[in-house]
């Protein structure tokens, strides 16, 4: 009886062991493309990187010099999509979160938000190009491509912002109103700055997709190639996802590292947003003390 | 002096829990009034209307009259705001804010627009000093609130309720989570308090009512069965479930 039961026990521990390997693997299992990925970028593209690529315009048919104004054009798409995007996104997600009372309508406004993350990249192109471009007449430019990009970035920014604001436990609102505060005032001086870190996850993650994104900027912003900056958010502007689409299939006889050049700083620029975050993140974090 | 006056006061929730049903009751100012009786009676729900915090809950019904200095606090367009201010709460958990010791106690200031320090550093002394904590915080009024034990927090929560200076202090099981040396600390608070507010208190047990109350409700099911002066309660209950509640036979 005593043998019995103890051996039950030692098959149920292997058993434990088993699963629990299985699931080792299976994580590390998904590491692994994005690790292959990354190196494979890395020693295709590193050769192309030195000081001229990154600062100097494109020269020969874009097959020599650097990606300079791709590069810039980039960081005001990105700010660009920000200035839109964050303070309606957060705007929207108190709203939903805080005051909006549970109807159909509210109801139909937080599927409309899920839906909308599900829409293709290049409708939302086609949207812009339609609404930004010819109707208000903002022409191909960094504002058009921006307020496109901050349309396709605001449902991400909303759905993240609205669960970071739900995390914040319900006794600290009613804490807060029973000492004489309006709703206002506990959003406003407990709610949000609690609600940061999740906030800024999402923030991160959307503009991130809108950093790398070609179809939405393709009709409403992107240049095929610019000898000089953009002057203006009216201008036109070089973006590195799409100049990276023109040199792999618009340009015969491109050099190879010259695309994984592109694509290496691409992938650096998102990581430089990502560690920026991280940090900003776990500081608001080692504050919190719920 | 009647502080409170209550007449007719029924409340419906919309899931039926927690409601009161036609409670008459007069709260007298500057004494110990504990709500006692089972858990889901309506004691907190009583409490929450006072400074109508039920606002906040799924009420489908409030009809009556709770007369506040002789002021209508039910009046949908009252002022709850100031009301707030005037009828603080102390809920049965610690729940500080996730904030340091000091801003806890200089929140509710802070709100109505205080900036000036020297006048919330001394009101943030003086609060601290009444909870009896000011002795044991004052070398770190700028840390975590959550880094003191949980009895310094309740006396915490307490404090920043008494920063306001209200009239009325309402306290709904506030000793339910502590050991018996916070509990004593607090209880010697609210008798040195009932000098300068009117409290109520739904205490976590009726010894606790037998130390502390001037006058004791008993409520049961959303009914309030009696109310009379502790010794008359606990010595000549009139109500044979009154009697029955305070003697053990059922809680």
């Amino acid at each position: 009886m005593q043998t019995a039961k103890k051996s039950n026990v030692l098959k149920q521990l292997r058993i434990e062991k088993l699963g629990f390997s299985v699931l080792t693997l299976l994580s590390i299992a998904t590491v692994i493309p994005i690790i292959a990925v990354v190196i494979y970028i890395i020693y295709l593209g590193a050769p192309a990187i030195s000081w001229e690529f990154v600062s100097a315009m494109p020269s020969d048919g874009m097959r020599a010099g650097g990606i300079w104004p791709a590069i810039v054009g980039t960081i005001y798409l990105t700010v660009g999509t920000a200035i839109f995007s964050v303070p309606l996104g957060i705007a929207a997600a108190i709203y939903l979160s805080e005051y909006a009372p549970v109807n159909r309508v509210t109801q139909a406004i937080r599927i409309a938000i899920i839906n909308l993350a599900g829409i293709p990249s290049v409708v939302y192109g086609l949207f812009g190009l339609g609404l930004f471009v010819i109707f208000l007449n903002f022409g191909t430019s960094i504002l058009s491509a921006s307020l496109t990009l901050s349309i396709m970035t605001l449902p991400v920014i909303i759905s993240t912002t609205e669960e970071a604001l739900r995390a914040v436990p319900q006794s600290f609102r009613v804490v807060s109103v029973s000492l004489g505060a309006t709703k206002w005032q506990t959003i406003w001086r407990l709610v949000l700055p609690q609600a940061i870190p999740g906030m800024l996850t999402g923030i991160v993650l959307g503009l991130e997709r809108a950093a790398g994104e070609t179809a939405p900027i393709l009709f409403t912003g992107a240049a095929f190639f610019l000898p000089r900056l953009p002057n203006s958010p009216l201008d036109a502007t070089m973006a590195l996802p799409y100049h990276l689409f023109v040199i792999s299939t618009q340009v015969p006889g491109m050099p190879i590292q010259i695309q994984y050049g592109t694509v290496l700083v691409l992938l650096v620029f998102v990581l430089i947003m990502n560690i920026i975050v991280t940090m900003i993140r776990s500081r608001a974090r080692a504050k919190r003390q719920w | 002096m009647d502080k409170i006056i209550v007449e007719n006061l029924s409340i419906t929730y919309s899931d039926g829990v927690e409601s009161l049903y036609d409670i008459h009751l007069r709260i007298p100012i500057h004494q110990i009034t504990a709500l006692i009786g089972p858990s889901g009676g309506g004691k907190s729900t009583f409490l929450r209307v006072l400074n109508r915090l039920n606002d906040l809950a799924d009420v489908t019904k409030t009809t009556g009259k709770v007369l506040i200095d002789g002021i209508d606090i039910l009046d949908p367009t009252l002022d709850v705001i100031a009301l707030r201010r005037k009828v603080g709460i102390v809920f049965s958990r610690p729940l500080p804010l996730p904030l340091s010791i000091y801003q806890n106690v200089s929140y509710g200031l802070e709100l109505m627009g205080e900036k000036r320090k020297s006048v919330l550093d001394e009101a943030v002394e003086r609060a601290l000093r009444l909870a009896e904590l000011w002795d044991e915080v004052k070398e770190r009024l700028h840390d975590p609130a959550n880094s003191i034990s949980g009895g310094q927090q309740q006396r915490l929560c307490l404090a920043r309720t008494l920063s306001l200076q209200p009239e009325i202090i309402m306290l709904d099981e506030p000793t339910s989570a502590l050991d018996p040396i916070s509990t004593a600390k607090i209880e010697t608070s609210l008798i040195e308090l009932k000098k300068d507010f009117t409290v109520i208190i739904a205490p976590h047990n009726t010894q606790q009512a037998g130390r502390i109350a001037d006058y004791v409700a008993f409520f049961l099911q959303g009914k309030l069965i009696e109310f009379s002066s502790a010794e008359e309660i606990f010595t000549r209950p009139k109500d044979n479930k009154t009697q029955d509640y305070i003697s053990g036979k059922f809680g």
